[in-house]
Protein backbone atom coordinates (compact mmCIF):
# COMPACT_ATOMS: atom_id res chain seq x y z
CA UNK A 1 0.00 0.00 0.00
CA UNK A 2 1.61 3.23 -1.35
CA UNK A 3 1.72 5.90 1.37
CA UNK A 4 0.52 9.28 0.09
CA UNK A 5 3.17 11.94 1.47
CA UNK A 6 0.79 14.96 0.11
CA UNK A 7 -2.86 14.95 -0.27
CA UNK A 8 -4.56 17.75 -2.04
CA UNK A 9 -8.29 17.65 -1.75
CA UNK A 10 -10.88 20.34 -3.78
CA UNK A 11 -7.74 23.19 -3.98
CA UNK A 12 -9.02 26.44 -5.14
CA UNK A 13 -7.14 29.29 -5.87
CA UNK A 14 -8.29 32.81 -7.52
CA UNK A 15 -6.82 36.14 -7.76
CA UNK A 16 -9.84 38.41 -7.82
CA UNK A 17 -12.22 37.19 -10.28
CA UNK A 18 -9.30 35.37 -11.98
CA UNK A 19 -9.50 31.59 -11.43
CA UNK A 20 -5.88 30.04 -11.02
CA UNK A 21 -7.24 26.37 -10.46
CA UNK A 22 -10.43 24.69 -9.39
CA UNK A 23 -11.25 21.58 -7.19
CA UNK A 24 -7.89 20.42 -7.75
CA UNK A 25 -7.28 16.66 -6.58
CA UNK A 26 -3.65 15.33 -6.31
CA UNK A 27 -1.71 12.90 -4.46
CA UNK A 28 1.61 12.22 -3.82
CA UNK A 29 3.03 8.90 -2.84
CA UNK A 30 6.35 8.81 -1.04
CA UNK A 31 8.93 7.79 -3.52
CA UNK A 32 7.13 9.25 -6.35
CA UNK A 33 7.87 11.47 -9.07
CA UNK A 34 5.37 13.25 -10.10
CA UNK A 35 5.47 15.84 -13.21
CA UNK A 36 3.62 18.23 -14.00
CA UNK A 37 3.26 19.67 -17.68
CA UNK A 38 0.66 22.65 -19.28
CA UNK A 39 0.98 25.44 -20.78
CA UNK A 40 2.04 28.43 -18.75
CA UNK A 41 -0.36 30.31 -16.99
CA UNK A 42 -2.16 27.46 -16.03
CA UNK A 43 -1.72 27.75 -12.55
CA UNK A 44 1.03 25.27 -12.05
CA UNK A 45 3.47 27.63 -10.61
CA UNK A 46 0.60 28.78 -8.05
CA UNK A 47 -0.17 25.44 -7.03
CA UNK A 48 3.82 24.91 -5.98
CA UNK A 49 3.26 28.11 -3.77
CA UNK A 50 0.29 26.96 -2.46
CA UNK A 51 1.21 23.40 -1.25
CA UNK A 52 4.69 25.77 1.02
CA UNK A 53 1.99 28.03 1.83
CA UNK A 54 4.02 30.62 0.06
CA UNK A 55 0.47 31.43 -1.49
CA UNK A 56 -3.11 30.60 1.12
CA UNK A 57 -5.33 28.67 -1.38
CA UNK A 58 -9.30 29.73 -0.97
CA UNK A 59 -10.31 26.36 -0.49
CA UNK A 60 -9.34 23.28 -0.19
CA UNK A 61 -7.42 21.13 1.79
CA UNK A 62 -3.57 19.86 1.53
CA UNK A 63 -2.17 17.06 3.77
CA UNK A 64 1.33 16.84 4.64
CA UNK A 65 1.75 13.01 6.02
CA UNK A 66 -1.40 13.36 8.09
CA UNK A 67 -1.37 17.08 9.05
CA UNK A 68 -3.24 18.93 7.32
CA UNK A 69 -1.67 22.17 6.94
CA UNK A 70 -4.35 24.06 5.25
CA UNK A 71 -5.94 23.89 8.58
CA UNK A 72 -6.21 27.72 10.83
CA UNK A 73 -3.27 27.90 13.01
CA UNK A 74 -0.81 25.59 11.18
CA UNK A 75 3.04 27.16 12.36
CA UNK A 76 4.04 27.70 8.43
CA UNK A 77 7.37 27.88 9.06
CA UNK A 78 7.38 24.38 10.94
CA UNK A 79 6.05 23.37 7.69
CA UNK A 80 7.97 24.94 4.74
CA UNK A 81 10.89 22.93 6.56
CA UNK A 82 9.49 19.56 5.43
CA UNK A 83 9.07 21.07 2.27
CA UNK A 84 12.07 21.78 0.20
CA UNK A 85 11.30 24.45 -2.98
CA UNK A 86 13.44 24.95 -5.57
CA UNK A 87 12.89 27.77 -7.93
CA UNK A 88 13.02 28.83 -11.85
CA UNK A 89 15.73 31.64 -10.88
CA UNK A 90 17.36 29.74 -8.03
CA UNK A 91 16.98 32.65 -5.62
CA UNK A 92 20.01 32.02 -3.75
CA UNK A 93 20.86 33.96 -1.08
CA UNK A 94 23.22 36.37 -2.98
CA UNK A 95 25.02 37.76 -0.09
CA UNK A 96 25.58 33.87 0.98
CA UNK A 97 28.68 31.83 -0.28
CA UNK A 98 27.30 28.72 -1.73
CA UNK A 99 27.96 27.05 1.98
CA UNK A 100 26.63 29.96 3.22
CA UNK A 101 23.50 29.52 1.53
CA UNK A 102 22.62 25.76 2.34
CA UNK A 103 23.68 26.26 5.86
CA UNK A 104 21.22 29.07 6.58
CA UNK A 105 18.69 26.98 7.34
CA UNK A 106 20.31 24.57 9.81
CA UNK A 107 21.65 26.93 12.00
CA UNK A 108 18.80 29.28 11.93
CA UNK A 109 15.96 27.14 11.60
CA UNK A 110 17.50 23.45 13.03
CA UNK A 111 19.74 25.46 15.01
CA UNK A 112 22.36 23.36 14.28
CA UNK A 113 26.08 23.81 15.54
CA UNK A 114 28.07 25.72 13.88
CA UNK A 115 29.98 22.84 13.01
CA UNK A 116 27.56 20.20 12.41
CA UNK A 117 26.04 22.90 9.68
CA UNK A 118 29.18 23.07 7.64
CA UNK A 119 29.12 19.10 8.03
CA UNK A 120 25.47 18.84 6.66
CA UNK A 121 25.73 21.69 4.13
CA UNK A 122 29.06 19.92 2.79
CA UNK A 123 27.60 17.03 2.07
CA UNK A 124 24.65 18.25 0.72
CA UNK A 125 27.32 19.75 -1.56
CA UNK A 126 28.72 17.19 -2.39
CA UNK A 127 25.46 15.31 -3.32
CA UNK A 128 24.91 18.09 -6.19
CA UNK A 129 28.57 18.14 -7.06
CA UNK A 130 29.64 21.49 -5.62
CA UNK A 131 32.21 20.47 -2.84
CA UNK A 132 34.73 22.69 -4.62
CA UNK A 133 32.28 25.46 -5.19
CA UNK A 134 31.69 25.87 -1.58
CA UNK A 135 33.18 29.51 -1.08
CA UNK A 136 31.73 31.11 -4.43
CA UNK A 137 29.18 33.50 -3.90
CA UNK A 138 25.92 32.86 -6.55
CA UNK A 139 27.74 35.73 -8.55
CA UNK A 140 31.03 33.64 -9.20
CA UNK A 141 28.68 30.38 -10.31
CA UNK A 142 27.46 29.16 -13.47
CA UNK A 143 22.86 29.23 -13.74
CA UNK A 144 23.05 25.42 -13.24
CA UNK A 145 25.54 25.33 -10.39
CA UNK A 146 23.60 28.32 -8.81
CA UNK A 147 20.38 25.82 -8.97
CA UNK A 148 22.52 22.99 -7.88
CA UNK A 149 23.42 25.19 -5.09
CA UNK A 150 19.62 25.75 -4.69
CA UNK A 151 18.53 21.98 -4.93
CA UNK A 152 21.37 21.63 -2.14
CA UNK A 153 19.78 24.18 0.25
CA UNK A 154 16.18 22.53 0.02
CA UNK A 155 17.56 19.36 0.47
CA UNK A 156 19.42 20.25 3.43
CA UNK A 157 16.30 20.39 5.65
CA UNK A 158 15.49 16.93 4.91
CA UNK A 159 12.41 17.44 3.34
CA UNK A 160 9.56 15.11 3.05
CA UNK A 161 8.71 16.32 -0.19
CA UNK A 162 10.54 19.01 -2.75
CA UNK A 163 8.72 21.01 -5.04
CA UNK A 164 10.56 22.44 -8.58
CA UNK A 165 9.07 25.19 -10.18
CA UNK A 166 10.37 24.74 -13.54
CA UNK A 167 14.17 24.38 -12.49
CA UNK A 168 15.70 24.32 -15.61
CA UNK A 169 13.50 27.08 -17.90
CA UNK A 170 16.31 29.67 -17.05
CA UNK A 171 19.50 27.79 -18.01
CA UNK A 172 20.98 27.91 -21.34
CA UNK A 173 20.45 24.60 -22.94
CA UNK A 174 24.11 22.90 -21.89
CA UNK A 175 23.44 23.82 -18.43
CA UNK A 176 20.27 22.09 -18.11
CA UNK A 177 21.93 18.49 -17.81
CA UNK A 178 23.64 18.83 -15.01
CA UNK A 179 20.65 20.14 -13.15
CA UNK A 180 18.28 17.17 -14.53
CA UNK A 181 20.93 14.76 -13.80
CA UNK A 182 21.16 15.67 -9.84
CA UNK A 183 17.11 15.56 -10.36
CA UNK A 184 17.43 12.09 -11.49
CA UNK A 185 19.83 10.78 -8.96
CA UNK A 186 17.50 12.39 -6.19
CA UNK A 187 15.00 10.34 -7.39
CA UNK A 188 16.54 7.12 -7.62
CA UNK A 189 17.35 7.36 -3.98
CA UNK A 190 13.57 7.59 -3.69
CA UNK A 191 12.94 11.22 -2.55
CA UNK A 192 9.73 12.32 -3.61
CA UNK A 193 8.98 14.91 -6.01
CA UNK A 194 6.81 17.13 -7.58
CA UNK A 195 8.14 18.96 -10.62
CA UNK A 196 6.96 21.36 -13.08
CA UNK A 197 8.81 21.21 -15.99
CA UNK A 198 8.74 21.40 -20.11
CA UNK A 199 11.64 18.83 -20.17
CA UNK A 200 9.78 15.84 -21.85
CA UNK A 201 13.31 13.56 -21.83
CA UNK A 202 13.34 13.61 -18.01
CA UNK A 203 9.41 13.16 -17.31
CA UNK A 204 9.40 10.18 -19.79
CA UNK A 205 12.39 8.18 -17.92
CA UNK A 206 12.10 9.24 -14.15
CA UNK A 207 8.54 10.42 -13.39
CA UNK A 208 6.34 7.75 -12.51
CA UNK A 209 3.16 9.97 -13.13
CA UNK A 210 2.64 13.17 -15.55
CA UNK A 211 0.00 14.88 -14.58
CA UNK A 212 -1.19 17.43 -17.68
CA UNK A 213 -2.52 20.43 -16.05
CA UNK A 214 -4.37 23.41 -18.75
CA UNK A 215 -6.52 26.70 -17.72
CA UNK A 216 -6.65 25.15 -14.10
CA UNK A 217 -7.69 21.66 -14.29
CA UNK A 218 -6.09 18.56 -14.64
CA UNK A 219 -6.83 16.78 -18.05
CA UNK A 220 -5.29 14.00 -17.77
CA UNK A 221 -3.31 12.12 -15.37
CA UNK A 222 -1.04 8.29 -15.51
CA UNK A 223 2.42 6.77 -16.31
CA UNK A 224 4.06 7.98 -19.25
CA UNK A 225 3.96 5.23 -20.81
CA UNK A 226 -0.35 5.61 -21.28
CA UNK A 227 0.40 9.54 -21.40
CA UNK A 228 3.22 9.83 -24.33
CA UNK A 229 1.64 6.38 -26.44
CA UNK A 230 -1.92 6.28 -25.28
CA UNK A 231 -3.64 9.50 -24.22
CA UNK A 232 -7.15 9.25 -23.47
CA UNK A 233 -8.11 13.08 -24.70
CA UNK A 234 -6.80 14.56 -28.07
CA UNK A 235 -5.93 17.37 -26.30
CA UNK A 236 -3.02 16.11 -24.01
CA UNK A 237 -1.85 13.98 -27.08
CA UNK A 238 -1.49 17.49 -29.18
CA UNK A 239 -0.05 18.97 -25.86
CA UNK A 240 2.79 16.32 -25.78
CA UNK A 241 3.69 16.33 -29.21
CA UNK A 242 3.84 20.14 -29.78
CA UNK A 243 6.27 19.92 -26.58
CA UNK A 244 8.09 16.92 -27.36
CA UNK A 245 8.68 18.67 -31.00
CA UNK A 246 9.92 22.31 -29.75
CA UNK A 247 12.07 20.62 -26.88
CA UNK A 248 13.29 17.40 -28.88
CA UNK A 249 15.09 19.63 -31.01
CA UNK A 250 16.58 22.06 -28.24
CA UNK A 251 17.93 18.89 -26.98
CA UNK A 252 19.04 18.17 -30.02
CA UNK A 253 20.77 21.33 -30.38
CA UNK A 254 22.51 21.37 -27.30
CA UNK A 255 23.83 17.70 -27.11
CA UNK B 1 46.94 88.00 13.73
CA UNK B 2 49.07 86.01 11.45
CA UNK B 3 47.80 82.85 8.96
CA UNK B 4 47.99 80.21 11.33
CA UNK B 5 45.89 81.76 13.94
CA UNK B 6 43.64 83.31 11.32
CA UNK B 7 42.38 79.75 9.61
CA UNK B 8 42.99 78.27 13.18
CA UNK B 9 40.33 79.62 14.58
CA UNK B 10 37.88 79.03 12.33
CA UNK B 11 39.02 75.48 12.07
CA UNK B 12 38.20 75.09 15.58
CA UNK B 13 34.78 75.69 14.37
CA UNK B 14 34.59 71.74 12.86
CA UNK B 15 34.33 70.18 16.60
CA UNK B 16 30.61 71.70 16.53
CA UNK B 17 30.22 71.57 12.68
CA UNK B 18 31.80 67.47 13.53
CA UNK B 19 29.10 67.50 16.44
CA UNK B 20 26.02 68.49 15.07
CA UNK B 21 26.75 65.51 12.08
CA UNK B 22 27.40 63.50 14.56
CA UNK B 23 23.97 63.51 16.02
CA UNK B 24 21.70 64.25 13.19
CA UNK B 25 23.20 61.64 10.70
CA UNK B 26 23.19 58.03 13.36
CA UNK B 27 19.83 59.70 14.80
CA UNK B 28 18.17 60.07 11.43
CA UNK B 29 19.88 56.81 10.78
CA UNK B 30 18.19 55.01 13.21
CA UNK B 31 14.96 56.49 13.60
CA UNK B 32 14.80 56.85 9.30
CA UNK B 33 15.34 52.84 9.51
CA UNK B 34 12.82 51.86 11.97
CA UNK B 35 10.40 53.82 10.02
CA UNK B 36 11.27 52.21 6.76
CA UNK B 37 10.72 48.81 8.64
CA UNK B 38 7.56 49.84 9.03
CA UNK B 39 6.91 51.36 5.65
CA UNK B 40 7.87 47.83 4.22
CA UNK B 41 6.66 45.33 6.36
CA UNK B 42 4.58 47.48 8.97
CA UNK B 43 1.19 46.74 6.57
CA UNK B 44 -1.19 49.45 4.93
CA UNK B 45 -1.78 51.55 7.74
CA UNK B 46 1.74 51.96 9.04
CA UNK B 47 2.68 52.33 5.49
CA UNK B 48 0.04 55.67 5.13
CA UNK B 49 1.48 57.38 7.81
CA UNK B 50 5.50 57.30 7.46
CA UNK B 51 4.34 58.35 3.55
CA UNK B 52 2.91 61.67 5.40
CA UNK B 53 6.25 61.66 8.03
CA UNK B 54 8.28 61.50 5.26
CA UNK B 55 6.71 63.90 3.22
CA UNK B 56 5.94 66.72 5.50
CA UNK B 57 9.18 66.29 6.62
CA UNK B 58 11.18 66.67 3.29
CA UNK B 59 9.18 69.54 2.00
CA UNK B 60 10.20 71.93 5.37
CA UNK B 61 13.42 73.83 4.90
CA UNK B 62 15.23 72.65 7.79
CA UNK B 63 16.25 75.98 8.86
CA UNK B 64 12.84 76.79 9.01
CA UNK B 65 12.40 73.71 11.98
CA UNK B 66 15.84 74.94 13.29
CA UNK B 67 13.95 78.25 13.93
CA UNK B 68 10.87 76.68 15.57
CA UNK B 69 12.22 74.24 16.96
CA UNK B 70 14.65 77.22 18.78
CA UNK B 71 12.58 79.81 19.11
CA UNK B 72 9.05 78.50 19.28
CA UNK B 73 9.71 74.96 21.08
CA UNK B 74 13.12 75.49 23.27
CA UNK B 75 11.06 77.93 25.35
CA UNK B 76 9.48 75.11 27.18
CA UNK B 77 11.69 72.73 27.16
CA UNK B 78 14.97 74.32 27.63
CA UNK B 79 17.25 74.06 24.21
CA UNK B 80 20.54 74.98 23.07
CA UNK B 81 20.86 76.32 20.28
CA UNK B 82 23.69 73.23 18.84
CA UNK B 83 20.95 70.72 20.35
CA UNK B 84 17.92 72.25 18.73
CA UNK B 85 20.00 72.73 15.52
CA UNK B 86 21.22 68.70 15.45
CA UNK B 87 17.49 67.57 16.14
CA UNK B 88 15.90 69.52 13.31
CA UNK B 89 18.70 68.25 10.94
CA UNK B 90 18.41 64.69 12.39
CA UNK B 91 14.60 65.23 11.53
CA UNK B 92 14.53 65.95 8.11
CA UNK B 93 17.72 63.65 7.56
CA UNK B 94 15.29 60.57 8.89
CA UNK B 95 13.07 61.67 6.42
CA UNK B 96 15.40 61.49 3.49
CA UNK B 97 17.20 57.98 5.08
CA UNK B 98 13.58 56.28 5.46
CA UNK B 99 13.44 56.87 1.76
CA UNK B 100 17.13 55.57 0.94
CA UNK B 101 16.39 52.58 3.64
CA UNK B 102 13.29 51.88 1.92
CA UNK B 103 14.10 51.97 -1.47
CA UNK B 104 17.31 49.45 -0.51
CA UNK B 105 14.99 46.90 1.38
CA UNK B 106 12.42 47.38 -1.40
CA UNK B 107 14.94 46.65 -4.23
CA UNK B 108 16.15 43.35 -2.07
CA UNK B 109 12.95 42.20 -0.86
CA UNK B 110 10.01 40.01 -2.90
CA UNK B 111 11.82 37.04 -4.37
CA UNK B 112 14.53 36.71 -2.05
CA UNK B 113 12.00 36.96 1.22
CA UNK B 114 9.78 34.63 -0.67
CA UNK B 115 13.53 32.10 -0.78
CA UNK B 116 14.17 32.60 2.71
CA UNK B 117 10.68 32.01 3.48
CA UNK B 118 10.69 28.50 1.45
CA UNK B 119 13.78 27.39 3.46
CA UNK B 120 11.46 27.56 6.57
CA UNK B 121 13.21 30.86 8.22
CA UNK B 122 10.39 33.00 9.79
CA UNK B 123 9.32 36.81 7.91
CA UNK B 124 11.64 38.23 10.89
CA UNK B 125 14.68 36.57 10.22
CA UNK B 126 14.13 36.64 6.39
CA UNK B 127 14.32 40.07 7.29
CA UNK B 128 17.36 40.20 9.64
CA UNK B 129 19.75 37.40 7.65
CA UNK B 130 18.39 37.41 4.29
CA UNK B 131 16.87 41.17 3.50
CA UNK B 132 18.94 43.35 5.51
CA UNK B 133 22.49 42.23 4.78
CA UNK B 134 21.87 43.09 1.05
CA UNK B 135 20.04 46.45 1.86
CA UNK B 136 23.05 47.93 3.89
CA UNK B 137 25.07 47.27 1.19
CA UNK B 138 22.68 48.47 -1.72
CA UNK B 139 22.14 51.77 0.92
CA UNK B 140 25.86 52.80 1.33
CA UNK B 141 25.99 54.85 -1.89
CA UNK B 142 23.11 56.86 -1.44
CA UNK B 143 23.73 57.07 2.37
CA UNK B 144 27.29 58.60 1.60
CA UNK B 145 25.09 61.21 -0.56
CA UNK B 146 23.39 61.88 2.89
CA UNK B 147 26.27 61.82 4.88
CA UNK B 148 27.61 65.08 3.02
CA UNK B 149 24.68 66.72 3.02
CA UNK B 150 23.71 66.65 6.66
CA UNK B 151 27.93 67.83 6.82
CA UNK B 152 27.00 70.59 4.91
CA UNK B 153 23.95 71.52 6.37
CA UNK B 154 24.94 71.82 9.82
CA UNK B 155 26.49 74.98 8.74
CA UNK B 156 22.83 75.96 9.38
CA UNK B 157 23.47 76.36 13.25
CA UNK B 158 25.26 79.16 12.49
CA UNK B 159 22.27 81.04 12.11
CA UNK B 160 21.53 80.21 15.67
CA UNK B 161 25.04 81.47 16.76
CA UNK B 162 26.55 78.28 17.33
CA UNK B 163 30.18 78.92 16.88
CA UNK B 164 30.82 76.41 13.97
CA UNK B 165 32.71 76.65 10.59
CA UNK B 166 30.63 79.46 8.79
CA UNK B 167 30.00 81.07 12.27
CA UNK B 168 33.85 81.78 12.81
CA UNK B 169 34.57 82.64 9.20
CA UNK B 170 31.84 85.65 9.53
CA UNK B 171 33.10 86.34 12.52
CA UNK B 172 36.90 87.01 11.43
CA UNK B 173 36.01 88.14 8.05
CA UNK B 174 34.52 91.01 9.49
CA UNK B 175 37.04 91.77 12.03
CA UNK B 176 40.06 91.46 9.69
CA UNK B 177 37.77 92.45 6.29
CA UNK B 178 39.81 89.55 4.94
CA UNK B 179 36.24 87.95 4.16
CA UNK B 180 37.76 86.07 0.91
CA UNK B 181 40.57 84.10 3.12
CA UNK B 182 37.48 83.18 5.77
CA UNK B 183 35.21 81.89 3.66
CA UNK B 184 37.89 80.29 1.19
CA UNK B 185 39.11 78.84 4.26
CA UNK B 186 35.67 77.44 5.51
CA UNK B 187 34.84 76.26 2.47
CA UNK B 188 38.14 73.85 2.38
CA UNK B 189 37.47 72.59 5.32
CA UNK B 190 33.90 71.72 4.45
CA UNK B 191 34.81 70.62 1.40
CA UNK B 192 38.02 68.44 3.61
CA UNK B 193 35.42 66.98 6.09
CA UNK B 194 32.78 65.58 2.96
CA UNK B 195 35.84 64.49 1.05
CA UNK B 196 37.07 62.29 4.07
CA UNK B 197 33.68 60.94 4.65
CA UNK B 198 33.12 60.03 1.21
CA UNK B 199 35.91 58.58 0.56
CA UNK B 200 35.75 56.13 3.98
CA UNK B 201 32.48 55.21 2.77
CA UNK B 202 33.62 54.50 -0.65
CA UNK B 203 36.06 52.06 0.94
CA UNK B 204 33.29 50.79 3.20
CA UNK B 205 31.31 50.05 -0.03
CA UNK B 206 34.20 48.33 -1.73
CA UNK B 207 35.34 46.21 1.49
CA UNK B 208 31.49 45.00 1.38
CA UNK B 209 30.86 44.29 -2.13
CA UNK B 210 30.03 41.06 -2.90
CA UNK B 211 32.26 39.19 -5.11
CA UNK B 212 30.90 37.77 -8.69
CA UNK B 213 32.38 37.11 -12.14
CA UNK B 214 32.73 39.96 -14.54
Amino acid sequence: MPKPILTIKNLTKTYGKNVIFQNLDLTVNEGNTIVIIGPSGTGKSTLLRCINLLTRPNSGQIWLDDLEITAKGTDEDQVRQHIGMVFQNFLLFNHLTALGNVKLGLTKVKHMSEEAATQKAMHELSRVGLADRANHYPGQLSGGQQQRVGIARALAMDPRVMLFDEPTSALDPELIGEVLEVMRQLALEGMTMLVVTHEMGFAREVADRIVFMEKGYIVEEGSPDEMFNHPKFDRTREFLWKITELYGKKEKEAK
Amino acid sequence: MDFGQFVSYIASGTVFTVGVTLIALPSGLLVGSILALLYVYGGKTAARVMKVYSTIFRGIPPIVLLFILFFAVSKGINLSAFWAGSLSLGMVSSAYQMEIVRGSLLSVSGDQLMAARAVGLSRLQAIRYVVLPQAVRLAIPPWSNEAAIIIKDSSLVYALGVPEILRRAQLIGASSQRYLLAYLSAAIIYFLLVFATTRLLELLENKLTIPSNP
